[in-house]
């Protein structure tokens, strides 16, 4: 396991660029938002190769650019230079090959239809079935464990009920490659507790990539397989830290040392990051 | 971009029944003793004495230049109600024009027509000027300019042109009131199709929906409660836009010619009467608009 360290050739060895089997790609990339008040450098010379079945958190404070470096991946974003890419695509042909899912900080369910047509929404646009459509949206809305809310509109749900919707909606057309912008950000603590135990088993049941967003430690430790750590002015990566703590994860493993270690360094690592500004 | 809907029709709250009958009761109230000052140099009151008999006088003039309530409210029922509504002619049973509900309906056909036709117009601008650059710079100085031009002027234009092109009747009313009704509805719905947040916007991105799939999927539900908004309003000056194209012909039908009619020979009480037709035909067609949004709104699972 070769831990990263904020020395830039090592950090660079652990981005694993040479990997096979890289669902993400990301070389030298920067993006800079052309505004009134001039220019913001919202992401300056990233690196980072994700594998495929990885649970990457991108954890830092906000302004770091962590919802940028996300919709870059997902094309929602252009960078102005570098490369990027997507299951050896284009940002922009996964795109429009639909190899990804999106997770926003907000539910984002279209307030006139039932959780279940918000779940049928991309399988409308793909044209599915309409047997299909609703043989889907009962499995995926059943393993967030909606079942039975079939026909609720959103606002008759809790904010937990309809970010895991959300994440039903996301799942529905099977993609590889699931991209969420801190998903439970709004959600309190005990609420979150427990949608992250269960993203965790769906994560363990399907295996798919997990690209996460968030600015909790405990949940980026929780979570993930890797933790990149970012850093505001110009946003960038400072350190990406392996994060063993095996498959079968509890709550109560946050209580172990290991956890407490890793957590540990990744609070020293956003430390640094604003050391840089400050 | 996330303009707030237009609030719905605020629930009827408990004891809301008794502060609008008081104001009504203010409001008649001053109405009567207007009456006197109002008709006070009108010869029938000239050689009556005392205040009590003034008044009374006052409440049962002929062609008063302000008529008691209860006067338009009876010509209202004489010449409605109290009028055969049906004529018997070589065609077989039509309306009778006598009947003020004749006039109503020709009024309210021009109208319905007219509001249908803008409120059309006005939906086909709002997603023209949506989805392209162009139109929205070319089209929408002249949708400002088109409001700033008064319907009084245009009006006689318009039915003077159509009709030296045989389009006389319900037509050129017709598009009087669509000429008046597409604006706001073109404005409502230009802020309803971008009503979408961002976040709706990529979701439909990250699926690679197209312009239509967004259009219908997202677009256009979200702007249906802009578009309710936009139509009560429309609707109601839909009536005026065929009522105004009455006047200027003089028309032999509908509630603008009997306004003409009565102002030219001095039926005050027929102008009031019609007037206050109008008005109920106005309210009637807000609260139809109102139902159907009502209706619309609970399907697509509004909080009620
Ligand atoms: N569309 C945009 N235009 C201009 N600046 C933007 C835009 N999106 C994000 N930014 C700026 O880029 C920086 C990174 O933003 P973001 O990626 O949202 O940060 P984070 O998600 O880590 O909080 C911030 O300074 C933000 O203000
Ligand atoms: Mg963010």
């Amino acid at each position: 396991m070769s831990e990263a360290t904020l020395d830039r050739p090592e950090a660079q060895a652990s981005r694993g660029h040479d990997a096979a089997g890289g669902v993400i790609d990301i070389r030298d990339l920067s993006l800079t938002f052309q505004t009134a008040d001039g220019p913001v450098y919202a992401l300056s010379h990233v690196d980072l190769a994700v594998r495929k079945g990885e649970f990457i958190s991108f954890i830092g404070p906000s302004g770091c650019g962590k919802t940028t470096l996300l919709r870059v991946i997902a094309d929602l974003e252009q960078a102005s230079s570098g490369t990027i890419s997507v299951n050896g695509l284009t940002p922009e042909q996964a795109r429009l090959n639909r190899q990804y899912g999106y997770v926003f900080q907000a539910p984002a369910l279209y307030p006139w239809r039932t959780i279940e047509k918000n779940v049928m929404l991309p399988l409308e646009v793909f044209g599915m079935s309409r047997a299909e459509q609703q043989a889907r949206a009962r499995k995926y809305l059943a393993l967030v464990n909606l079942a039975g809310f079939e026909q609720k509109f959103p606002w008759q749900l809790s904010g937990g009920m309809q970010q895991r919707a959300s994440i039903a909606r996301a799942l529905s057309f099977d993609p590889q490659l699931l991209l969420m912008d801190e998903p439970f950000g709004a959600l309190d603590e005990i609420v979150r507790d427990k949608l992250n135990e269960q993203l965790l088993r769906l994560w363990a049941e399907t295996r798919k990539t997990v690209i996460f967003v968030t600015h909790s430690i405990p949940e980026a430790v929780f979570l993930s397989t890797r933790i990149v750590v970012m850093s505001p002015r110009p946003g960038r990566i400072i350190d990406i830290i392996e994060c063993d703590l095996g498959d079968n994860r509890t709550l109560d493993i946050r209580e172990t040392p290991r956890f407490l270690a890793i957590a540990q360094r990744v609070r020293e690592g956003l430390r640094a990051g604003h050391s840089y500004d400050d | 971009m996330s303009a707030a809907a237009p609030s719905r029709a605020m629930p009827r709250k408990a004891g809301s029944t008794i502060p609008v009958l008081v104001i009504t009761a203010l409001i008649m109230a001053a109405w009567y003793a207007a009456c006197l000052p109002m008709n006070n140099d009108l010869p029938q009151l000239a050689r009556v004495t005392g205040l009590a008999e003034r008044y009374q006088v006052s409440w049962a003039l002929e062609r008063p230049v302000l008529p008691a309530p209860h006067q338009i409210v009876a010509e209202l029922y004489n010449s409605t109600v109290g009028t055969r509504l049906f004529r018997q002619t070589a065609d077989g049973m039509v309306l009778n024009p006598r009947n003020l509900v004749f006039h109503a309906w020709i009024t309210l056909s021009a109208t319905l027509l007219g509001f249908a036709m803008g409120s059309l117009l006005g939906i086909v601008i709002a997603i023209g000027i949506v989805h392209s650059r162009t139109l929205s710079k070319s089209l929408m100085p002249w949708v400002i300019i088109s409001q700033t031009i008064p319907i009084l002027a245009v009006a006689p234009i318009v039915i003077v042109a159509l009709g030296s092109v045989g389009l006389t009747g319900l037509v050129p009313k017709a598009i009087i009131s669509a000429y008046l009704c597409f604006f706001p509805v073109a404005i409502g719905m230009v802020k309803g199709l971008l009503s979408p947040d961002t976040m709706q916007l990529d979701l439909m991105r990250t699926y690679n929906g197209s312009t239509v799939q967004t259009f219908w999927k997202l677009r256009w539900p979200a702007a249906v409660p802009f578009l309710f908004a936009s139509l009560k309003v429309a609707v109601t000056i839909s009536l005026v836009g065929a009522i105004v194209g009455e006047l200027p012909t003089g028309a032999q039908a509908g509630l603008g010619a009997r306004l003409l009619s009565g102002s030219y020979f001095g039926q005050t009480i027929q102008i009031w009467s019609a007037l206050l037709l109008a008005a109920l035909l106005a309210a009637l067609l807000v609260v139809a608009v109102t139902l159907a949004e009502r209706l619309t709104l609970k399907a697509m699972g509004s909080r009620p």
